[in-house]
């Protein structure tokens, strides 16, 4: 059998077009490819088209059901169709500003979002700091981390009574519960990151006598940027979180304050347009610091 | 004839592990001449990769010591650049930074900008990689990645060129290409070099002399053959070159007498 294979390859390859039998079996092949390039091209549209109506059909649906409940309740959660009409200038001009706490949502979170640059900024430079260090140096690892494992998970707003104490203001105490909430993760995946860079790189650094800062800036740092983003990217999902909890309880402005006084004056169409700006800016957040990420480690990941 | 450049003396490389010793090197003695290429081969665990790494540094020795020029080896340095089995580019750089940065490393002080880039061009010309100078690692083919670390470690002009099994997890083809590439280097710039393999086409092809292993553990130098084909070397001239072959046959003679595999095979 294996023999008669052998025969078929070793046949002459390629006959003049004019024998009619290729010219059939070459328009048969054309037929048979143009027939797979049509269905490629439909998956790829239907494709698109899923990612598309697939999400718009499951938010029609939630909404219909929504409406349904609120027709059926009246009184209770306002229906979508309430929603719009009681908060209208809420949606529809999210930059009016009457003074005071009186002002479009866009204000408010700009205010939360300038104390997240902040604190969550600071961390950033200090988790990533720290986490260099803990990574390199065995001994200060072993000595810091229970303490680490305790801290990282302690609530953001069990942060705030302590630190409005020792800061007495509510603006500082508030970068503060955003540092302090966002700081562990960065560390921790600093610190992975670092302790995994390739023996061949620290090779490399050893054979060419790089000084520490060298090392620093031109291994350290790069090797561990996904380890690092990764951090960076729970960190700035956590600080938002800690935000708009720690507002509720400060006052002034804030998107956090806006949906705690909204709910003293039984707005709760407010608070459905105010939640949803704030899962939309985190989820604005969090891409953002994704694709910063993919920039900034392009090539890395690939060997 | 040429002077000594690299001499090992009385060399014992001991690996401890939960109190056990295990001796990987055994009164590894060796001298090597400048502008000399050196193989070294022997079967996988050896030790070779050891006595590389002792040259390089980056394995202390137990007992014994390497000398560069007069001077002991206590640590890794330029002066004993070391292309690595898996190329080490840095995948975050491109081809031209990865060379780059040892340039900056070692003339940054001495040289102006323009020099420096004349300097990281120039190597990257000597193996012909100045085409892809701005593509990073992950872009371009295993060969061409190992080009660029011979670029790297040609830059930093060292004492001693020292090769770990560069082409190691190549496919033949390109192996062949990298071979010549080599050969063509050592006899352009007449430098000192040390090369770790287990081909052994690939030692003699390249090498002045071939040092053969014994097995480990406690490996010692087993012999020592000089190759004298001269040079500039054909792989297809080679082939009818009887002292070349002569060299080939004692080579492979002493693969197969310390081969595990084969002594269970054959009854005694």
């Amino acid at each position: 059998m294996p023999f008669e294979v052998q025969k078929m390859t070793a046949a002459p390859i390629s006959e003049p077009a004019t024998d009619p039998v290729a010219t059939q079996a070459e328009k048969l092949l054309a037929a048979a490819q143009a027939k797979q390039i049509a269905a490629s091209k439909r998956r790829k549209i239907a494709d698109k088209a899923g990612n598309i109506l697939m999400p718009l059909l499951t938010i029609g649906v939630l909404l219909a059901v929504w409406e349904g409940l609120g027709q059926a309740f009246p009184g209770g959660l306002p229906s979508p169709s309430m929603v719009l009409l009681e908060a209208q200038e809420l949606i529809f001009n999210p930059f009016y500003d009457r003074g005071g706490v009186d002002k479009g949502l866009f204000w408010h979170v700009l205010t939360s979002l300038s104390r997240v640059g902040i604190g969550f900024g600071l961390a950033a430079v200090c988790g990533v700091l720290l986490g260099s260090f803990l990574g390199t140096v065995e001994w200060a690892r072993k000595g810091t981390d229970p303490i680490i494992q305790v801290l990282r998970t302690v609530p953001p707003l069990a942060w705030l009574p302590i630190s409005l104490a020792a800061l007495r203001e509510a603006q500082p105490s508030a970068l503060f519960v955003i540092f302090i909430t966002s700081i562990w993760p960065i560390v921790i995946n600093t610190m992975v990151g670092v302790r995994n860079i390739p023996q061949d790189y620290v090779n490399v650094a050893k054979v060419l006598r790089l000084t520490p800062a060298e090392y620093f800036f031109k291994i350290m740092l790069p090797a561990a940027t996904p380890h690092i983003f990764t951090g960076l990217r729970i960190g700035v999902g956590m600080s938002w979180l800690a935000i708009v909890a720690s507002e509720m309880l400060l006052g002034g402005v804030g998107i956090g304050f806006f949906i705690w006084d909204q709910y003293n004056s039984s707005r709760m169409s407010d608070i459905i347009v105010a939640l949803l700006w704030v899962g939309m800016v985190g989820f604005v957040l969090d891409r953002l610091v994704a694709l910063l990420g993919q920039y900034v480690s392009r090539g890395t990941a690939a060997d | 004839m040429s002077k000594p450049i690299l001499s090992l003396e009385n060399i014992y490389v001991d690996f401890e592990r939960d109190g056990v010793i295990s001796q990987v090197l055994d009164n590894v003695s060796l001298t090597i001449n400048k502008g000399e290429f050196l193989s070294i081969i022997g079967h996988s665990g050896c030790g070779k990769s050891t006595l590389l790494n002792v040259v390089a540094g980056l394995v202390p020795v137990t007992l014994g010591a390497a000398i560069l020029e007069n001077k002991e080896i206590t640590g890794p340095g330029p002066e004993r650049a070391v292309v690595f089995q898996n190329h080490s580019l840095l995948p975050w750089m491109t081809v031209y930074e990865n060379v780059r940065l040892a340039v900056a490393k070692l003339y940054g002080a001495k040289e102006n900008l323009s020099q420096l880039h004349d300097r990281t061009m120039r190597n990257l010309e000597l193996v012909k990689m100045t085409h892809a100078k701005d593509k990073r690692p992950g872009e371009i083919s295993g060969g061409m990645k190992q080009r660029v670390g011979i670029a790297r470690a040609l830059s930093m002009e060292p004492k001693v060129l020292l090769l770990d099994e560069p082409f190691g997890a190549l496919d033949a083809l390109t192996r062949g290409h990298l071979q010549d590439t080599v050969m063509e280097l050592h006899d352009r710039i007449k430098a000192t070099v040390l090369m770790i393999t287990h081909d052994v086409d690939e030692a003699v092809l390249l090498a002045d002399r071939v040092v053969m292993m014994t097995n480990g553990p406690k490996a010692r130098i087993g012999d020592i053959v000089e190759v004298r084909s001269p040079r500039p070397r054909d792989r297809k001239e080679l082939l009818k070159d009887a002292h070349f072959q002569d060299c080939r046959r004692r080579i492979v003679q002493f693969l197969e007498q310390h081969d595990h595999a084969v002594a269970v095979k054959e009854p005694a």
